[in-house]
């Protein structure tokens, strides 16, 4: 049973029978849905009195909103929710990347630093926790490095916090790192226990099989889950008022419309300026996430027959066989 | 003849809870020799062969590879664990090829192997590159080293496994039922890279169904059963005239 050959082709086999003449095609009349045709009619109706019915309200100032969206003082903040969101979200990724490798790690001291942490970060709400940082320098205006009840070595001033901007980064980024430790997490844990069998059996270390082998491989997992935080954390930012910091997208349109008595135009322009971000990290995000099932295998079939590394001419060759291969996985 | 074996079991046992899954196995490989383990599923050859690598932790006995003990140091008469980095340091020399292959799948089939000797043995990209096309050649896949594992069938992902464990230049190949999870036509092509490997002179110890494999490549034969060797010896004898009647009502099932 164990001979070399196992495919005795013989070079006089006639392969299989070509197939046989078609069958008659198929014209069906196509299913009528009149229901979807007369609610999607309805539907836009409606749309379409509620659109018309706001351009002529007066409470909706669409002049007034015309005037802002554009204001140079919308923009500058629109800026800086972004930079918020950029730079607390980045923190926040590896911060979480950490956490998550310590509540996975054999070691039971580091596993319970990494649940406390996520036990009261999550446990908390974050607007708490901004007013918090916010004062957190008048709690601790010096920081020492010592023996408690000896004099210190190092003390230096808490000036860290002095700086609304950092502090909104900090704030929210330590609250996201929680909430994103747990994406990672489920990333980690969705790898095949097989995966860090085999690379132990090649002696790789702990920290060389989750840096080269399972991360890598959990990044499809953790991908989607981000994006859609990424877009929680745009509009989060909105709570940096509660540091107090007002440079943001909402607290400028705000302070606007404190000065000039027009709460709604403002808002209609901030939340045009969030949607218009979140439309485009939407779009980013499918692109990321097309990139990232890349090589895995997942999805390749629907594509077409020539699978994603590189083609031989042998393979292009013998197509057939490749697509029989291709087929499993 | 004082030759060091090359895996020494000396009354090893392990429990996975109260479930005791191997009973005071002893048996003896010496180097170059091809060792095939058979036995009905459940009967521990499995969780022996990841004893030997130290991926299970041996409960009692003694287990050794080339004199040294797996997972532990002796130090007078106390044993003490070793640190991961030294577990890590022992498997070095012992490649393993499993059941599912486990090949890396965000990886092609030439980064699948070029990965240890890259990070454990520090050697450079392009040496590691240059052994591992060696070796994809060797498996017959030499044209093959872009692939990843998806676009690859079962067996030539399972000659990858056996590329990439070679990659680390071992002493002892541990094979854990190597070919059970392929598709019957795809078992022959696994099994001429084995073959081919046995005869390069390679210390192989084999978890297998493959009777026919075992009675032309093995140098003896191990029939485990509910955790204990029941039967050890040539592999022709026990095949064709065995002695104990667990072995016999196996050998009448698969053969």
């Amino acid at each position: 049973m164990s001979t070399p050959n196992r495919y005795p082709i013989s070079p006089a086999d006639p392969g299989p029978p070509g197939p046989a003449e078609d069958g008659e095609v198929i014209k069906a009349i196509p299913l009528r849905h009149p229901w979807r045709v007369l609610i999607a009619v309805v539907l836009v109706a409606m749309l379409a009195v509620f659109i018309i019915d706001a351009a002529q309200r007066k409470d909706f100032g669409w002049a007034e909103v015309g005037k802002y969206i554009f204001d140079k003082r919308i923009s500058q903040a629109a800026l800086v929710t972004l930079q918020l969101t950029v730079y607390s979200m980045v923190l926040a990724i590896a911060l979480g990347l950490l956490l998550a490798i310590m509540r996975l790690s054999p070691n039971p001291v580091v596993k319970s630093v990494a649940w406390l942490y996520i036990w009261i970060f999550r446990g908390t709400p974050v607007y708490v926790q901004l007013v918090f940082w916010g004062i957190v320098a008048l709690i601790y205006p010096v920081l020492t490095v010592g023996v408690p009840f000896m004099t210190p070595w190092l003390s230096f001033d808490n000036s860290i916090f002095t700086n609304l901007f950092v502090t909104a980064i900090i704030g929210l980024a330590l609250n996201e790192a929680a909430y994103m430790s747990e994406i990672v997490r489920a990333g980690l844990m969705s790898v095949d226990e097989g995966q860090e069998e085999a690379s132990r059996a090649l002696a790789m270390s702990w920290g060389q099989t989750m840096r080269f082998i399972v991360v890598p491989q959990a990044m499809r997992i953790i991908i989607p889950p981000t994006g859609n935080e990424v877009i929680s954390m745009l509009k989060t930012t909105s709570l940096v008022t509660a540091i107090p910091l007002s440079i943001d997208l909402y607290g400028v349109s705000r302070g606007i419309s404190a000065v000039t008595f027009t709460p709604v135009p403002l808002l209609i322009v901030a939340c045009i300026w969030y949607l218009l971000f979140t439309s485009i990290l939407m779009i980013g995000q499918h692109f990321i996430e097309k990139r990232f099932s890349r090589g895995s295998g997942q999805r390749k079939a629907d594509k077409g027959s020539v699978p994603d590394g590189p083609p031989t001419t042998a393979e292009l060759t013998n197509t057939a066989i490749g697509n029989d291969i291709g087929g499993k996985g | 003849m004082s030759v060091i074996p090359m895996v020494l079991a000396d009354r090893v046992s392990k429990s996975f809870g109260s479930n005791r899954v191997l009973r005071s196995i002893s048996l003896k490989v010496d180097p170059g020799e091809v060792l095939c383990i058979v036995g009905p599923s459940g009967s521990g050859k499995s969780t022996f062969l990841r004893c030997i690598n130290h991926l299970e932790r041996v409960d009692a006995g003694r287990l050794s590879v080339e004199g040294q003990l797996v997972g532990y140091r002796q130090k007078g008469d106390k044993l003490f664990e070793l640190r991961p980095k030294e577990a890590a340091f022992q498997r070095r020399e012992i490649g393993m090829v499993f059941q599912r292959f486990n090949l890396f799948p965000h990886l092609t089939a030439l980064e699948n192997i070029i990965q240890a000797p890259m990070r454990v043995k520090r050697m450079s990209k392009s040496k590691a590159t240059a052994r591992a096309k060696e070796l994809m050649e060797r498996v017959g896949l030499g044209d093959k080293t872009d692939y990843y594992p998806a676009h690859l069938s079962g067996g030539q992902q399972q000659r990858v496994a056996i590329a990439r464990a070679l990659a680390m230049d071992p002493k002892l190949m541990l094979f854990d039922e190597p070919t059970s999870a392929l598709d019957p036509e795809l078992v022959g092509e696994v099994l001429d890279v084995m073959k081919e490997l046995a005869s390069s002179g390679m210390t192989m110890i084999v978890v297998t169904h493959e009777m026919g494999f075992a009675r032309e490549v093995a140098d003896s034969l191990v029939f485990m059963d509910d955790g204990v060797v029941v039967e050890s010896g040539d592999p022709q004898k026990i095949l064709t005239n065995p002695q104990h009647e667990r072995t016999k009502m196996f050998l009448s099932k698969v053969l």
